[in-house]
C-alpha cells in the first residue's frame, strides 16, 4: 500500500489454517470485500481471501465467522500515524499480512 | 469420648462434618431419609451446603459438581435411588472425583418395600453402571462403626479419587446404639486437581471422556492399577472366634451381630465355630477368607438377599470348602434361632460332635470371648 | 521493520485470550475446532469467550460441557473446566455454583442435552436461581448423534427418527424452552436469539455478554437460548442453514426477551442468601452435640459391678401410643447408667399409621444382635401386639399388658403377666397418653436394675416440656406401685431377667 493512497479504514487477516472455507463472513460483509479463494489449504478447504482493499473494519464477518481465530479485523487507529505507544499489541504482526 | 444414643443415619451426618465434609445434595427416601434431614440441619450450621435435589440423578451430578470443585461431599440413599445414581456414579468413577454414598437398604426389585435387605450387594459392590470400574464399599454393624467407617470413608475417596459407598441394610441405619465421636474436626482442604474458579486452578479439567483409543486404554488401565492397589491395602475384615474353627459363618451388616450370638451360643455347646465378618465388601477380605480356609471344614454364608455376596466367597476360598448358604428377604431377618438351627444341623451333618463346652454357660461365654478385630490386612 | 502507516491499525476484533493457542484435541488439527464448516457452536463459542475476555473473569471462569457436539468446550477455553454427564450440567453447574460462590459459572448445553433428556435438571436449577449463566444452543435437532428427532424439531421437519417429518400426533409440539422458564419466579434473564443474519448475530454477542456479566455480578439464574445453524445435519450450506434459522427456525420459535429481573435483582440482594461464615473447626463438636463436655457424666457406678444384666424388650402398639418413647427412655436410662444399650424401631409406613414397635436391650456385655426375636419382657399396649408377639416371649419372661382381661389363649406357663387397663390408669391420672409411661414403671421393677438418677435423667433428655416430664414421673411411679400391689403377695419365683440377677 502506497502512502500516498487513500488510507484504509480497516485491515481484514484470514488465517488459512484456521478457516473452513464455510463463507458466512462472505455473506455478512457489508462492502463485499471478502471472496472465496482459488487456494487449498493443508486440510483441504477453499478459504475466504481478502480482496485487499474496501474493509471499513467493522468487524461484522468476525462475528459471523465460526471460527476462533480465522479472522482478525484491524481498524485504523489515526489516520497520518498513531504513536506505538498507543497501537495496541499484534497491530505489527497484522502488517506483515 | 463419651457417647450417647443415636441413630445411624445421623451419626453419619456428624462423623462426616467432622471429616471435613462440607456438602450434602441428595432425595429423600425410607430407611435413609434421617441422614437428609441431620444434613440440612447441621450443614448450614457447620459451613456446608444442604441442597435437596429434584431426583437422585441430580443428587449424584450435584456430587459430581462438588467434588469437581474440591469440596468432600456425600449423598445418602436406598436401592431404587442408589439405581438412578449409577450413571452418575460411573461419571465420577470415570473422572476420578472422591465422594461418599450412603446406601441404606431396603427390599427389592422394583419398589419392593421398606424392610431390610442386603440386595443391593451386586448393584453396589459389583457396580451397577457402564464401564470398567469399581467402589469401594464398606459395610457397618453398628452405629459406631456408621460414625468411623464414614471418616474411613471420605479418607479413602479422596486417597483413590473416587466414590466410596457405606452400605447399611436399614436396620443400622434406623438403630440407635451409644456412639462417641472425634473430638477434633478435619479442615476442608482444596486438592491441586480441583476446579475451583481461581487462577491457581483455571487449566484444570475433570472429565471421563477419552475420545482417543489409545488415551482411553491407559486411563483404564490407570484406574484398573489404582483398585489393585486399593485390593492390595484396604481390604478388612473382622473375626471372631475364628483361630480354631471349623464352622465360619460369613455375613456382614446386621446378619454379623446375630451371627456372633449363634457362634458364642455354638461354642458354648461345644461346636468350634467363629464368624467372619467382611468390613469392606470390595475390595472383599480374600486373604482372610484364604487363610481359615487352610483349617475350616466349612463355610456358612448368612445374608439378607438370594446369594449375592457368596459369589465373592467362593472366589476368595478358591471353592476350597463347602459354602453352605441361609437367607432370608423382604424385611425378614435370619434370627439368631434360624441360625442357630442351620448350623447344628451342618454340624450334624459334617459328624462334627459336640465336644466339651468352650466355656461355661452362655453368659459366661459371651463375657470371656475376647473380640479380635482385624484391620488391614 | 514497523513502518508508520502499520501503527495507524489496531487490532479490533481477534482471537479472544480466553482460548487457548492451540487445541490439543488431536495432534494433527489442532488450528481447528472440532465442528463443521458454518456451524453455530463456533459462533456461540466466540461470543462466550469475548464476554469473558471483556468482563475480565476468565480466572473465576468455570465452563460446564455438556454431550453434544459442545462436548469439547474444555479443548477450547483456557477456563476451568467440568465436563458433564448427558442433560447433568445444570446439576453439576448448582454444586459447583454452591461450593465456589465467587466463581462465574457457565453451563453449555445442546437442545437434547437441556429440552430432553436433562429437562427436570434446567428445570429446577432455573426454579432454584442459582447463579449459572446457562447457553442454551437450539438446533431443532441431534446433531452429534447423526440427525435424530429433538423435543425443539420443527413440525414437519424430517430427521432419522421423523422420516417422515415431525407430526404433533405422534411427537408432540417443538418445546418452547425460553418461555417454559420464563414462566418460574427465580430467573432473572431469559432470552432467545438467533444467527440468522448480522442483526441477529451482533444481538446473540450482546445477550450472551449480558447473561456471563449478570452471573459475575451473582444477581441469579440466566438462560441464553440460541437458534443455531447446523448445516451437516440440515444438508444445507452454511448460508442456505443461516438463512432457514431467520426464515423457518424464528417462526416457531420467536426471538425476544422473556424475563428481565436485571434491574430489580441489582436493587435487592441476591437471590441466594450470603453463606453464612464458617464457625472455627473446634466449635463444631458443640454444634453437633458431640462434645463430651456437654454430654452428661451419667450414673454408671450405681450399678453393682457382678450383677449380669441381659433386658430384651420388645414394646408393641399403635402409632401414638408412645411405644418408642418408651423404648427410648428405657434405652437411654441404660446408658446412662453404663450399660450397653440397642434401640431398634420398626419403621417406614408403620410409622405413619397402624402398628409400631421396637426392640430394646440392655446388657453388662457388648450386645450382639439388636434384633429381640426372643423377648424377656414384652410390653403390649393393645390386643392385637400382644397376639403379634406373646408367643415369642421366651419361658420365664414378663407380658406387661394394656387391658383388664389378659385373653385366655395367650396365657402361657411359665409367663408372668401383669395386666391392667393403664390407657384409663393414665387418663385418671392427667392423660391417657401418659400410658406407655405407666407401662414403664412396671417394666423398671422387672428390670430392677436402672438407678432413679438414670431414668430421671432419660426423661429429662427426651421429654422437654417439664408439665410432661412431671406428670410421666407421677406415670412411672405409679405403674412400679401397681407392679409391687399385684406381685407383693405372690412375688414370682423366678424370672428369666431376675434370675440372672445376681448379687456378687
Amino acid at each position: 500500500m502506497s502512502e500516498d493512497k487513500k488510507q484504509e479504514r480497516g485491515i481484514l487477516k484470514i488465517d488459512e489454517e484456521e478457516c473452513k472455507g464455510c463463507g458466512l463472513c462472505m455473506e455478512a460483509c457489508p462492502p463485499k470485500v471478502i471472496a472465496m479463494g482459488e487456494r487449498l489449504n493443508r486440510y483441504g478447504y477453499r478459504t475466504a481471501a481478502y480482496a485487499g482493499a474496501g474493509c471499513t473494519g467493522c468487524g461484522i464477518c468476525f462475528l459471523a465467522c465460526p471460527e476462533p481465530g480465522a479472522i482478525t479485523v484491524l481498524r485504523l487507529v489515526k489516520p497520518g500515524g498513531a504513536s506505538a505507544a498507543t497501537a495496541p499489541e499484534g497491530a505489527t504482526a497484522c502488517a506483515s499480512n | 469420648m463419651r457417647k450417647q444414643l443415636m441413630k445411624g443415619n445421623e451419626a453419619i451426618v456428624k462423623s462426616a462434618i467432622l471429616a471435613g465434609c462440607r456438602a450434602f445434595y441428595g432425595y429423600p427416601i425410607t430407611p435413609a431419609s434421617e441422614i437428609a434431614e441431620s444434613a440440612a440441619e447441621f450443614m448450614p450450621k457447620t459451613g456446608g451446603v444442604y441442597v435437596q435435589a429434584e431426583s437422585e440423578v441430580a443428587a449424584i451430578n450435584m456430587l459430581y459438581g462438588a467434588a469437581s470443585a474440591g469440596v468432600r461431599a456425600m449423598t445418602a440413599s436406598s436401592g431404587p435411588g442408589i439405581s438412578l445414581m449409577q450413571e452418575g456414579i460411573s461419571y465420577m468413577a470415570g473422572a476420578e472425583l472422591p465422594c461418599v454414598i450412603a446406601d441404606i437398604t431396603r427390599g427389592g426389585p422394583g419398589l419392593g418395600n421398606l424392610g431390610s435387605e442386603q440386595s443391593d450387594y451386586h448393584q453396589v459392590v459389583k457396580g451397577g453402571g457402564h464401564g470398567s470400574y469399581r467402589t469401594l464399599v464398606l459395610a457397618p454393624n453398628s452405629v459406631q462403626e456408621m460414625a468411623d467407617l464414614t471418616a474411613l470413608a471420605f479418607d479413602l475417596a479422596d486417597r483413590y479419587r473416587n466414590p466410596v459407598v457405606l452400605m447399611a441394610d436399614g436396620f443400622i441405619g434406623q438403630m440407635m446404639e451409644p456412639v462417641g465421636f472425634a473430638q477434633t474436626a478435619t479442615p476442608p482442604q482444596l486438592p491441586a486437581w480441583a476446579v475451583a474458579g481461581t487462577a491457581a486452578s483455571r487449566g484444570n479439567l475433570i472429565t471421563s471422556l477419552y475420545i482417543d483409543f489409545d488415551a482411553m486404554e491407559k486411563h483404564s488401565l490407570a484406574l484398573e492399577a489404582k483398585y489393585k492397589q486399593a485390593e492390595q491395602r484396604e481390604a478388612r475384615a473382622e473375626e471372631w472366634m475364628t483361630a480354631d474353627a471349623e464352622i465360619v459363618l460369613v455375613g456382614y451388616g446386621i446378619v454379623s451381630r446375630i451371627l456372633k450370638a449363634v457362634a458364642a451360643e455354638t461354642r458354648a455347646a461345644g461346636l468350634k465355630v467363629g464368624v467372619l465378618r467382611p468390613i469392606t465388601l470390595y475390595p472383599f477380605p480374600r486373604a482372610q477368607f484364604a487363610r481359615l480356609a487352610a483349617r475350616a471344614r466349612l463355610f456358612v454364608d448368612v445374608e439378607m438377599s438370594h446369594g449375592q455376596m457368596i459369589e465373592d466367597v467362593k472366589l476368595a476360598i478358591d471353592c476350597a470348602r463347602p459354602v453352605e448358604f441361609l437367607s432370608r428377604v423382604g424385611g425378614n431377618v435370619p434370627t439368631h434361632e434360624d441360625v442357630l438351627r442351620f448350623v447344628h444341623e451342618l454340624a450334624r451333618r459334617e459328624g462334627l460332635a459336640p465336644g466339651r463346652p468352650a466355656c461355661g454357660p452362655e453368659a459366661a461365654a459371651r463375657q470371656r470371648c475376647e473380640e479380635e478385630q482385624m484391620a488391614h490386612v | 521493520m514497523s513502518s508508520p502507516v502499520v501503527a495507524e491499525y489496531a487490532v479490533a476484533r481477534g482471537k479472544a485470550k480466553s482460548f487457548y493457542d492451540r487445541y490439543e484435541r488431536k495432534s494433527e488439527l489442532q488450528h481447528q475446532t472440532h465442528f463443521c464448516a458454518g456451524c453455530g457452536h463456533g459462533t456461540i463459542h466466540k461470543m462466550l469467550a469475548a464476554a469473558i475476555d471483556e468482563l475480565g473473569v476468565q480466572d473465576r471462569t468455570i465452563l460446564v460441557g455438556p454431550v453434544g457436539c459442545g462436548v469439547f468446550t474444555y479443548y477450547y477455553f483456557d477456563v476451568g473446566n467440568v465436563q458433564a454427564a448427558h442433560g447433568r450440567a445444570p446439576a453439576v453447574a448448582t454444586a459447583i455454583c454452591r461450593s465456589r460462590p465467587g466463581s462465574v459459572i457457565i453451563s453449555y448445553q445442546g437442545d437434547g442435552d437441556l429440552s430432553a433428556i436433562g429437562s427436570a435438571e434446567i428445570l429446577h436449577a432455573a426454579n432454584r436461581g442459582e447463579n449459572i449463566a446457562v447457553l442454551f444452543v437450539n438446533n431443532a435437532i441431534y446433531s452429534m448423534t447423526g440427525g435424530q428427532a429433538a423435543p425443539t424439531t420443527l413440525l414437519g421437519q424430517k430427521s432419522t427418527t421423523t422420516p417422515l417429518g415431525r407430526n404433533a400426533a405422534t411427537e408432540g409440539y417443538p418445546l418452547h424452552v425460553s418461555e417454559l422458564l420464563a414462566t418460574l419466579e427465580a430467573p432473572v434473564y431469559i432470552e432467545r436469539v438467533g444467527l440468522g443474519d448480522n442483526k441477529q448475530i451482533a444481538q446473540a454477542a450482546r445477550a450472551i455478554r449480558r447473561a456471563v456479566e449478570n452471573q459475575s455480578r451473582g444477581l441469579g439464574f440466566s438462560l441464553v437460548e440460541v437458534l443455531s445453524p447446523c448445516p451437516t445435519i440440515w444438508k444445507m450450506s452454511p448460508v442456505e442453514a443461516q438463512h432457514w434459522v431467520r426464515e423457518t427456525m424464528e417462526k416457531t420459535f420467536p426471538l425476544g426477551v422473556f424475563c428481565d429481573r436485571t434491574k430489580e435483582r441489582l436493587a435487592a440482594p441476591a437471590m441466594q442468601s450470603a453463606p453464612v461464615p464458617a464457625p472455627a473447626l473446634d466449635e463444631l463438636p458443640r454444634i453437633l452435640g458431640v462434645a463430651d463436655a456437654d454430654l452428661p457424666e451419667g450414673h454408671a457406678q450405681a450399678i453393682a459391678g457382678g450383677q449380669i444384666v441381659d433386658l430384651q424388650v420388645r414394646i408393641a402398639g399403635f402409632g401414638g401410643q408412645g411405644v418408642l418413647l418408651l423404648g427410648e427412655v428405657l434405652a437411654e436410662a441404660g446408658l446412662d447408667a453404663g450399660l450397653e444399650v440397642s434401640w431398634l424401631p420398626s419403621y417406614g409406613p408403620e410409622m405413619r399409621s397402624g402398628t409400631s414397635n421396637c426392640h430394646v436391650r440392655l446388657a453388662r456385655e457388648a450386645i450382639d444382635s439388636p434384633l429381640v426375636s426372643a423377648p424377656n419382657v414384652l410390653v403390649a399396649m393393645n390386643e392385637p401386639s400382644l397376639r403379634k408377639f406373646d408367643q415369642s416371649v421366651r419361658p420365664g419372661g414378663w407380658v406387661i399388658y394394656n387391658g383388664e382381661e389378659f385373653p385366655a389363649d395367650c396365657r402361657r406357663e411359665g409367663v408372668h403377666v401383669l395386666a391392667l387397663p393403664f390407657t384409663e390408669l393414665a387418663n385418671g391420672m392427667g392423660d391417657k397418653r401418659a400410658a406407655n409411661m405407666v407401662m414403664m414403671g412396671a417394666v423398671l421393677e422387672i428390670a430392677g436394675v436402672l438407678p432413679d438418677a438414670s431414668v430421671a435423667a432419660a426423661l429429662r433428655h427426651l421429654v422437654r416440656n417439664p408439665r410432661w416430664v412431671e406428670l410421666d414421673e407421677r406415670a412411672m411411679a405409679r405403674g412400679r406401685d401397681l407392679f409391687q400391689q399385684a406381685f407383693a403377695a405372690t412375688p414370682p419365683r423366678s424370672s428369666q431377667i431376675r434370675g440372672t440377677v445376681s448379687e456378687p
